[in-house]
């Protein structure tokens, strides 16, 4: 029996898939059984191969792939459109074993799998396999169609492995995603020394992939499900939120693009932090979104802009009004706008995407404008938790970020940002409307900044056909003056002070 | 174990059979004895059986695509078929090789 003696340590193998690590917190048990349960299409097969190519990549652990159910020739070329090098790969380090069940074959009498572990044995034993991938085991196993010879064979082929040191990757089909509804192999999660379960939901039209850890023998490991998705480089799973990476601080500030506003917070932003600007439709968000990326562009700084639901084309064009002028950024490749909808995909794959769009700018800023519409698809948890590994993922980039969300109510004490996030930016400004006196004027309030000192007034936030500008705080019983009773209030104050200056002129000073 | 004459020089017509075996594993102790009894019974004079121990020789019934102890592949006559168990039902057996049933018989 592969019953572990005391003193056995249970060494780990990494997976090389960064969540899949972190919610095993470690990687498979070394030398025993995994199985990775799912409905079909769910991923099992794509994570086995990836555990096995990044095996013998990285920690130079070949292995062995035995394929019962899809042709081995077609499930290496499927590794190869997530750009593994399979033909190099079966050169050395992994070998596949073709065991489709061929049709017309006759069946008389009991048999076992003696042949085929003597077969796996010699071979394990050529290539130095550490790691030995049974597809679809459940085709082998349906083979025997008696329940009690199905378990004596899995128990069989578990033994083995523990004999032979092999870390054992099985992976079976479960109906309705669900391990207890797999009454016919109800076993073998028993059987194994970790057990994950994969499946695929479809939320507002959109699938949704989660990844969940059931069984892990001898070990701790994360118990909530986390989302994961099949990329253009294979698994990738979420992390299991809970690790708060540790971020370089940057001592160097850097413009928001308004003037007015790095004075609000105490001199501009910290490189490589984030903010988080909120605001019910219309309120201006994307104005400073853009003014910060053109602020970017022209110190020289590489930038990317992403905009969910809204096409570059007319961001651009609402920018030009307000003379924030992207377009020659965008011609000499400093900028990039990605235009996203946000409901083609689930908040996992948009993160994804992010992710790979980060890689080929290598920008030093970004803006995501709005955040919210992550939520839209997939339900909130989900996008939250995509947001916060957005935000992590930049600020060990050391990229400063800016970010939107709208904001449905209109008491910012009372946060109702889609996905609550609020909490976890380094910076955070609203903009509301003031109603008062017959006028609706934008209102912008710094709610937090980390790690500076900022204003905590409501100052009046102004577009004009020069820029964006702040105007100067004027109060009056208690009340911020804004509209037209600021301007009177202005006009009354400059013709003290000095001459008279034409009006508006204060309008454009953060623009300049 | 192979102690039979190579399957070439089988007399034309004659049935010819490979069986992959575990040599001394339960199931395929009896596959062998079957298999002779069974090729005894129906073609006493016309057969041959070529016998692969796969512990002997494990990777050549990998490479050969044999998953599972005990499997008998009928070379000839053609078309090839292959039988797995350990071939104690015999009409099975038969009914596969196109041959009448013991009842019948």
């Amino acid at each position: 029996m592969s019953v572990p003696k005391r003193g056995d340590v249970l060494h780990k193998l990494a997976s090389g898939i960064e969540g899949f690590d972190d919610i095993t917190m470690g990687g498979l048990p070394e030398g025993r059984t995994t199985l990775l349960m799912g409905g079909p299409g769910c991923g099992k097969t794509v994570l086995a191969l990836q555990i096995l190519v990044n095996g013998a990549l990285h920690l130079g652990a070949p292995g062995i792939f035995v394929a019962f159910e899809e042709n081995a020739r077609r499930v290496s070329a499927n590794g190869e459109t997530f750009g593994w090098n399979m033909d190099e790969l079966e050169k050395k380090e992994i070998y596949f074993v073709d065991a489709c069940i061929r049709p017309g074959v006759v069946r008389s009498g009991a048999f076992d799998v003696t042949g085929l572990l003597a077969g796996l044995e010699a071979k394990a034993r050529a290539i130095g396999a550490k790691t030995i991938v049974f597809d679809a085991i459940d085709v082998l196993l349906s083979m025997l169609d008696d329940p009690a010879a199905e378990c004596r064979e899995l128990y069989r082929i578990h033994e083995w492995l523990a004999r032979q040191q092999l870390t054992g990757i099985f992976t079976t089909k479960v109906e309705d995603n669900h391990p207890s509804t797999a009454q016919r192999y109800g076993f073998m999660p028993f059987m194994a020394d970790c057990a994950v379960l994969l499946s695929q939901r479809v939320t507002d039209r959109v699938a949704v992939r989660t990844i969940r850890v059931v069984k892990y023998r001898g070990s701790p490991h994360a118990l909530n499900e986390v989302p994961f998705v099949i990329g253009p480089a294979g698994v990738e799973v979420g992390s299991s939120n809970g690790v708060h990476p540790e971020s370089q601080p940057f001592d160097e500030r850097i413009s928001t693009g308004v003037e007015r506003v790095d004075d609000m917070i105490g001199g501009g932003l910290y490189r490589g932090t984030n903010i988080l600007i909120t605001g019910s439709s219309g309120a201006g968000k994307s104005m400073l979104a853009g003014k910060f990326i053109e602020a970017s562009c022209r110190r020289g700084e590489r930038a990317l802009f992403v905009s969910f639901d809204e096409n570059s084309r007319d961001i651009t064009r609402d920018l030009a009004t307000i003379s924030i002028n992207l377009a020659p950024h965008l011609g000499s490749g400093l900028l990039r706008m990605e235009a996203i909808r946000s409901e083609a995909a689930s908040s996992e794959e948009h993160f994804m995407r992010v992710k790979r769009l980060i890689a080929e700018q290598e920008p030093r800023c970004i803006a995501v404008d709005p955040i919210s519409a992550l939520s839209r698809v997939g339900g909130g948890l989900a996008a939250r938790a995509v947001a916060e590994r957005l935000i992590y993922l930049c600020r060990n980039a050391g990229i400063t970020l800016l970010f939107t969300s709208l904001l449905e109510g209109v008491d910012p004490h009372l946060e109702t940002t889609t996905l609550h996030i609020s909490t976890i930016a380094d910076s955070w400004m609203q903009i509301s409307y003031a109603l008062l006196h017959g006028e609706r004027n934008r209102a912008l309030s710094i709610i937090k900044s980390r790690g500076s000192k900022h204003s905590t007034q409501l100052r009046e936030l102004i577009f004009g056909d020069t820029g964006i500008s702040v105007a100067d705080p004027y109060t009056a019983g208690g009340e911020v003056l804004m509209g037209t009773l600021r301007m009177e209030k202005e006009n009354a104050v400059h013709s003290e002070s000095r001459r008279p200056v034409s009006a508006g002129t204060n309008h454009e000073e953060g623009g300049k | 174990m192979n102690e039979s004459v190579p399957t070439g020089d089988a007399p034309k017509g004659a049935y010819v059979f490979r069986l992959y075996l575990a040599d001394g594993a339960p199931n395929s102790v009896r596959a062998l004895a079957n298999l002779y009894a069974i090729c005894r019974r129906h073609f006493p004079d016309s057969h041959h059986i070529e016998i692969i121990d796969v512990l002997k020789d494990p990777l050549r019934a990998l490479e050969e695509g044999i998953l599972v102890t005990p499997t008998v592949v009928k070379v000839s006559p053609e078309p090839e078929l292959q039988i797995i168990g350990n071939l104690s039902d015999e009409d099975e057996v038969l009914r596969a090789l196109g041959l009448p049933q013991r009842e019948m018989a």
